[in-house]
């Protein structure tokens, strides 16, 4: 008898969570992207709208997502983001890549990146190009076997 | 970077209850990996405590909704509650949208509530190929009650059954007239039958359907300390029927330890699983092993040979392995 087979790509999809931090209801821009990452082959939690620093932790925390995408069209990025990346922090998963889409300008986006945030993705960005930059992040075979070797 | 935490951390992490090992462990044994198996055996022998319950039922029936209300319930009664939220993957991609954390939001500061959205990875039957081995981690951390949260079912999905105590389905009204509530099936699987959407007038004719059809079976033997299947009317919009509902689940599961129909069902499930684990292992095997399918395919395409002479052939290279 031989042991197990060596598990396939198709056991370790990427999972991102798509939320909205803040207060505007436009949520268009993170179901398109919520859709997109679906199609791609990624396992997408969606919690949508309103979600503070805090909910979004305690569901990266709990789902054990490799990927947070926030969307954000209310301006309040400044203020919401170092938060989100505090309440990653406070939760043990700085580790998660964070990547953002919205309204956000250019003279934020270098102190955002700053901050942690590893991409933006503003208006006019091609699905594919989001979906590729993920893709090129994450190695989940490699991250996950990482733990208890 | 995640911290990189060693096999007997973890499980040490799970016993103890701790969120973040909990979900490594989950995500671990979901994507097989080795030291999953490493974690569960540590962890195998302190779970078996806790009241795993089934909710199933179609798309839009207000599973989830229903969750979030017994979540409710069981908080105020002081249980850690974990839920197993399962949506299915795309027959195309792979991908998968999981949207049942959404109804359950409120709970996101209560260290008492673990929320795990889980895809089904195309296991078929409502349910993901580890539902019971990711409940047993739960379990060993403490949570009881834990909820099964199956995808939007339809009539013949009835996995649930054998991975739970208790199952519960769900139904809403304006699905159909009464023959619907004759067929064979989902139907017969509910140790408690929710009617949701309480506020809506013809639920009252869709839980008179599903009681007519009971009464046939009460007739045949009244001594026995048999279960029928209760049914609950619920409301989110009335907030009705949620209390009633968690007291029923309470009633069946000491009802299951009474008639010692607990041992049996446990029985069934961890049997259950097991035979899954093991016909799944098979299928990697056929794929993994170099048994050239596509001789045999090409063999049954020309018709010389036939898809069940085909599938003996795939056992037999199997089995001289």
């Amino acid at each position: 008898m031989t042991s197990s087979p060596e598990p396939t790509a198709i056991d370790q999809p990427v999972r991102i969570l798509v939320a909205k931090p803040g207060l505007d209801g436009h949520d268009r821009g993170a179901k398109v992207m919520a859709r997109a990452f679906r199609d791609a082959g990624f396992e997408v939690i969606y919690t949508g709208l309103f979600q503070t620093p805090e909910m979004i932790a305690n569901a990266v925390l709990q789902e054990d997502v490799d990927v947070v995408g926030l969307s954000i069209l209310s301006g309040a990025h400044m203020s919401l983001f170092p938060a989100i990346m505090t309440a990653l922090a406070n939760v043990g998963r700085e580790d998660a890549l964070v990547i953002a889409g919205g309204t956000i300008p250019a003279a934020d986006v270098r102190k955002l990146k700053e901050l942690g945030v590893a991409e933006i993705f503003g208006p006019g960005t091609r699905l594919q190009d989001a979906v590729d930059f993920v893709r090129q992040h994450t190695a989940p075979v490699s991250e996950a076997a990482r733990d208890g070797s | 970077m995640r911290r990189s935490l060693s096999t007997e951390e973890l499980a040490k992490g799970v016993l103890n209850g701790e969120i973040g090992a909990v979900a490594r462990s989950i995500t671990a044994i979901e994507n097989d990996l080795p030291f999953g198996n490493d974690i569960l055996a540590r962890i195998f022998p302190h779970s078996g405590n806790a009241h795993l319950i089934g909710i199933t039922g179609p798309p839009g029936a207000g599973k989830s909704t229903l969750v979030n209300e017994l979540i409710r319930v069981y908080r105020a009664g002081g249980n850690k509650v974990a839920v197993l939220a399962i949506d299915p993957s795309s027959p195309l991609t792979g991908g998968a949208t999981l949207g049942d954390r959404i109804r359950m939001l409120e709970w996101h500061n209560d260290p008492g509530v673990f929320v795990r959205s889980m895809a089904s990875r195309r296991f078929g039957g409502g349910l993901a190929q580890h539902t019971l081995t990711v409940a047993h981690v739960f379990d060993a951390a403490g949570f009881d009650p834990v909820i099964i949260e199956t995808v939007g079912t339809g009539q013949d999905e009835v996995g649930i059954a054998s991975l739970a105590h208790s199952t519960v389905l769900v139904q809403a009204p304006g699905m159909g007239d009464s023959v619907q509530t004759l067929k064979a099936g989902a139907l017969e699987i509910g140790d408690i039958i929710v009617v949701s959407k309480g506020d809506r007038t013809d639920c009252q004719a869709l839980a008179r359907d599903l009681r007519r059809l009971q009464t046939l079976h009460d007739r045949e033997d009244v001594a026995i300390d048999r279960w029928i299947p209760p049914i609950v009317i619920t409301s989110t919009i009335d907030e009705t029927g949620f209390a009633k509902l968690a007291g029923a689940i309470g009633t069946h599961r000491e009802w299951l330890r009474r008639s010692g129909t607990w041992e049996e069902r446990v029985r069934t499930m961890l049997a259950t699983e097991i035979a899954s684990r093991v016909q799944r292992d098979l299928q990697r095997r056929i794929q993994s092993q170099g048994i050239s399918q596509d001789a045999v395919i090409e063999a049954v395409l020309n018709r010389q040979i036939s898809p069940l002479a085909a599938a003996d052939r795939l056992l037999e290279s199997l089995s001289n392995r």
